[in-house]
């Protein structure tokens, strides 16, 4: 087992005091091509100090259903991206993963992936999860291939899920049982 | 449009809202059925009349805060007794989805035609009133007299989440059902 939990190839998962995450997140939502990929919600410009709110309300809660990090370069300790266990169901040992890397000049260089790799371990070796689900939509290729890259499969498609653009689009269901990151784990 | 054409009356069961005074003796009742974990949200629980009460005023809450839940009861037409409970979840109105969900509460009710006859309401309910695009039911793939109900009316599997339920000792699938408008247009 790696000496450091939270410390990648890349990237380190870590956490930010509310006003730094708010400002990140108003930031990125800017850029709509993000929020698509990231979200069904219609895209919204919220300002820095509603993320703020809507943060500090998850620093009361003792034993949370959402963990969530900000991602860091290992190089200049640069803030790029979030990832969350959202909605975390302990009795079933299943949770839900989020992630997003606001930052365009990070995509399709294997930041994210690096990122997701740490949060599964932290998932199966911390939380001692049985699984991790995510949900992500057709169009979103490289999210696609960088989850495939870290060990999720294909368990289905959920039709016609997304509206945009007048065009409606499916949403994968992929996902990735512990026996199956162990046997990644130790090669 | 037929307005004569009642939303809320089938065959055999006729849907309702809540009623607080006489509905949660019955549904604290079938909390001690663990089959019915998964309408009670993942763990079985037996809950009193008074923890059912205030469950039930935090639905009518959360239906009149949030807008993208709609709870029904699902009573008798005979002789108007609570049979059931059903919901129609998580309704994304920008997308046209929502999540759908019924119970049937005592055993003795089940397998009658009850639910079968909710969820016709229920689908007319989604498609013509909600004007959603598509519903998803999320069943235990153990829970097989509710996945041959769905079928029957058009849900086809689209996912299977393997091993993303825990109960009894073991690891269980579940399902992800989903039925198109135009498959239940079809249907008519």
């Amino acid at each position: 087992m790696s000496s450091s939990l939270f410390e990648g190839q890349l990237v380190r998962l870590s956490s930010d005091d509310p006003q730094v995450m708010a400002e990140a997140f108003a930031r990125w939502n800017q850029n709509s091509e993000y929020f698509r990929l990231l979200d069904s919600d219609p895209a919204h410009l919220w300002s820095a100090n509603k993320f703020k709110e809507w943060l500090e309300k998850d620093l009361d809660s003792a034993l949370p259903n959402n963990l969530a990090f900000s991602i860091q370069t290992v190089d200049n300790d640069k803030l790029i991206g979030f990832v969350a266990f959202d909605g975390i169901n302990w009795t079933d040992r299943d949770s839900y993963v989020a992630i997003g890397i606001g930052e365009p000049d990070f995509w399709g260089k294997g930041f994210g992936s690096d990122a997701m790799r740490l949060m599964l371990r932290y998932g199966f070796s911390e939380l001692n999860l049985h699984r991790v689900s995510l949900n992500v939509y057709a169009y979103n290729l490289r999210g696609i291939r960088s989850y495939e890259k870290c060990g999720f499969k294909h368990e289905g498609v959920i039709r016609e899920f997304v509206l945009r653009d007048g065009q409606r689009s499916d949403m994968l269901q992929m996902g990735i049982l512990r026996s199956e990151w162990d046997k990644l784990d130790q090669k | 449009m037929d307005n004569t054409n009642s939303l809320y009356e089938g065959r055999l069961v006729r849907l309702g809202p809540l009623d607080h005074e006489k509905d949660p003796p019955v549904v604290a009742r079938w909390t001690h059925d663990p089959l019915l974990r998964s309408v009670q949200g993942g763990v079985a629980r037996p809950l009193s009349s008074e923890a059912v009460r205030r469950q039930l005023e935090r639905v009518e809450k959360q239906m009149e805060e949030t807008k993208n839940l709609f709870h029904f009861t699902m009573r008798a037409r005979d002789d108007n007794r609570l049979v059931g409970l059903a919901r129609i979840f998580w309704i994304d109105f920008h997308n046209g989805t929502g999540v759908l969900n019924l119970g049937v509460g005592d055993a003795s009710d089940r397998r009658r035609g009850y639910g079968s006859d909710a969820l016709n309401l229920l689908l007319r309910f989604a498609f013509d009133e909600l004007n959603l695009h598509r519903l998803s039911v999320w069943p235990g793939a153990d829970n097989l007299p509710f996945i041959h109900m769905v079928e029957k009316v058009g849900f086809e599997e689209e996912a299977r989440r393997r091993e993303a339920s825990f109960h009894d000792g073991s690891y269980w699938d579940v399902l992800h059902l989903g039925l198109l408008r135009s498959k239940w247009e079809k249907k008519l």
